[in-house]
């Protein structure tokens, strides 16, 4: 058992834990920060992503002991930080994923959300493609993906105060309803 | 969940403090860098060492300079995703750079050095599993068994290595940098491997790999990177191919390098590529027919085991169809060759 020191969601923590524990071990079983989720719990899935000075990392491939001296960021870190920005209610991407629906399950929806979130960080206007790439270590075995992307294509819209793109149900369904006569 | 074996965690500030730790024998260390392939070995128990020695604060090997005579030093810390996305690189050791960007996803590029994929271990789909599942199994020749359940009664693993940066760097004539305490020695990237997939590497103990040292290349310098996988990401290689061509001012082949990996337990160099393709114009219309009896060479030399997941058969047909497409891109300054 060692003492950590920790900084994570802008506090400084100290906490035990043995030397061969990882921080997603300590995130979730010591502070009690279950917002990290253990999917394969061996680097294939990214449920465990966190930022590490605001770059994601795999929390489950990263030794807790590592993580000291280093700004660490998890969900619950999110919505605090951009009220602290001067936002009101949750971090903008976070309230773009509700709104497009992009999640099922919801079990890869932190990891999903901090890569998109140190993405939009380095890159304020994100082409599809580079939305792909960013997200591509995060597996989601609900959505098809479609509803994620268009998420982040919806943050980035309103943080440019610019209309975001068609979703892609919207032009099936004016055919089917053309079709049936409606409008 | 699947938790490490207990291990004691140290963290020396400096290399000399690194070294000293690792020189004391009555202690079974390893060395930890990114840790993106020794975590998950460790938790599948194919390691239990009493130490864990991470060279995660020493600063002094993160980074690149310039060395004289026009080499370029990459310290072993350095990062994939930095060596994928620099300028320099992308100019002078293209293939370098794109191996490094089709590693995995991009947190554990963001994770994994460049040193820890020098030095990844061999990959087998009998041997990356669970402790539970190995033991059902009845183990194997690499991990606490003595069959291999690749090759029936085949007496030594052939486990692949599957690091996408080996073949690049063997075809840039890369030259490795070992320190131990009171001693340093320097390998030509080609004299480290073994052809055993139990341990593919002559290391010796307590050294830390430093730098990965780049000859100079001239403007006529082509490279590319192709890899084969299922998914467009976080996959292991199924089949890498790394490909060097020098062109002298008149465009003409003078030196030509194909290297493949994840195939066996060492990369494997394409034998009689160069004297196919020297002396050829990058514009000739010998080109093309000399590239495609390169694939051909690169077909018959090549024979994919099933170590790695993925139909080994499918893998050895997609040997030609990769080695040219990544031999066109070089040619043609593009790259890295991908489907997915
Ligand atoms: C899901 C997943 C997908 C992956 N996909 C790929 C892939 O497509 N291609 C690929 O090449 N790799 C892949 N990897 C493996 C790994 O992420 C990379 O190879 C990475 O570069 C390893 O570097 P590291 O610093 O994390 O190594 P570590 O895990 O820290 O070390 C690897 C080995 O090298 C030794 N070592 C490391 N640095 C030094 C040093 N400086 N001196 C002496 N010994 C040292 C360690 O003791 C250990 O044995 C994948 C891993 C995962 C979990
Ligand atoms: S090649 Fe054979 S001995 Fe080596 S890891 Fe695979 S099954 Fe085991
Ligand atoms: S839990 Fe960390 S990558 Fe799956
Ligand atoms: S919503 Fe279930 S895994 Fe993505």
């Amino acid at each position: 058992m060692r003492v950590l020191h920790l900084k994570v969601n802008g506090d400084d923590l100290e906490v035990a834990a043995p030397d061969h524990w990882t921080l997603l071990e300590v995130l979730r079983y010591r502070l009690g920060l279950t917002g990290s989720k253990q999917g394969c719990d061996k680097g294939d899935c990214g449920a465990c992503t966190v930022l590490l000075e605001g770059k994601p990392v795999l929390a489950c491939m990263t030794l807790a002991g590592n993580a000291q001296g280093r700004a660490i960021t998890t969900i619950e870190g999110l919505m605090p930080a951009h009220i602290a920005r001067g936002g009101s209610g949750p971090d903008p991407i976070q309230a773009a994923f509700d709104r497009c629906g992009a999640l099922q399950c919801g079990f890869c929806q932190p990891g999903m959300i901090l890569s998109a979130r140190a993405l939009l960080d380095r890159n304020q206007a994100p082409t599809r493609a580079q939305i792909r790439e960013a997200l591509s270590g995060n597996l989601c075995r609900c959505t098809g993906y479609t509803q994620i992307f268009e998420a982040v294509e919806l943050a980035v819209a309103e943080s440019l105060g610019v209309a975001p793109a068609p979703r892609a149900w919207e032009a099936p369904l004016a055919e089917s309803r053309a079709a049936r006569g409606e409008s | 969940m699947l938790r490490m074996p207990k291990f004691e965690l140290e963290r020396p500030a400096s290399l000399a403090e690194a070294l000293e730790l690792l020189a004391d024998a009555s202690v079974e260390s390893l060395i930890v860098a990114g840790g993106t392939d020794l975590l998950p070995n460790l938790k599948h128990e194919l390691f239990t060492p009493a130490r864990v020695v991470s060279l995660e604060r020493l600063g002094e090997l993160r980074g690149m300079r310039e060395l004289e005579g026009g080499w370029l030093a990459i310290g072993s810390m350095t990062r994939l995703d930095e060596v994928a996305g620099d300028a320099r690189l992308a100019a002078r050791a293209p293939a370098l750079a794109q191996a490094c960007s089709l590693v995995a996803g991009p947190q554990l590029r963001t994770m994994g050095t460049l040193g820890g994929n020098v030095l990844l271990d061999t990959r087998c789909q009998w041997y990356n599993q669970t402790y539970f599942w190995r033991a059902a199994l009845g183990f194997c020749l690499k991990k606490d068994g003595s069959v291999c359940h690749v090759v029936e009664g085949g007496a030594k693993c052939v486990a692949a290595a599957s690091n996408d940066s080996a073949p690049a760097l063997m075809t840039l004539g890369a030259e490795l940098v070992f320190v131990r305490a009171g001693g340093r020695r320097v390998v030509p990237i080609a004299d480290l491997w073994l052809a055993d997939g139990a341990m593919n590497k002559k290391l010796e103990s307590g050294e830390i790999l430093t730098e990965i040292r780049l000859p100079p290349r001239g403007a006529g310098h082509r490279g590319a990177y192709g890899k084969l996988r299922e998914r467009g990401s976080i996959d292991f290689p199924l089949l890498g191919v790394a490909a060097r061509l020098e062109l002298d001012a008149q465009g003409a082949i003078t030196e030509a390098d194909l290297v493949l990996g994840a195939l066996a337990a060492r990369p494997v160099r394409v034998r009689r590529v160069a004297e196919e393709l020297a002396g050829l114009r990058a514009s000739s219309n010998d080109l093309d027919a000399a590239l495609g009896r390169v694939a051909q060479l690169a077909y018959k030399q090549c024979h994919p085991l099933p170590n790695v997941p993925g139909d080994h058969e499918w893998r050895r047909e997609m040997v030609p169809v990769y080695v040219r497409r990544t031999l066109d891109a070089a040619l043609a300054r593009q790259g890295p060759v991908r489907d997915a």
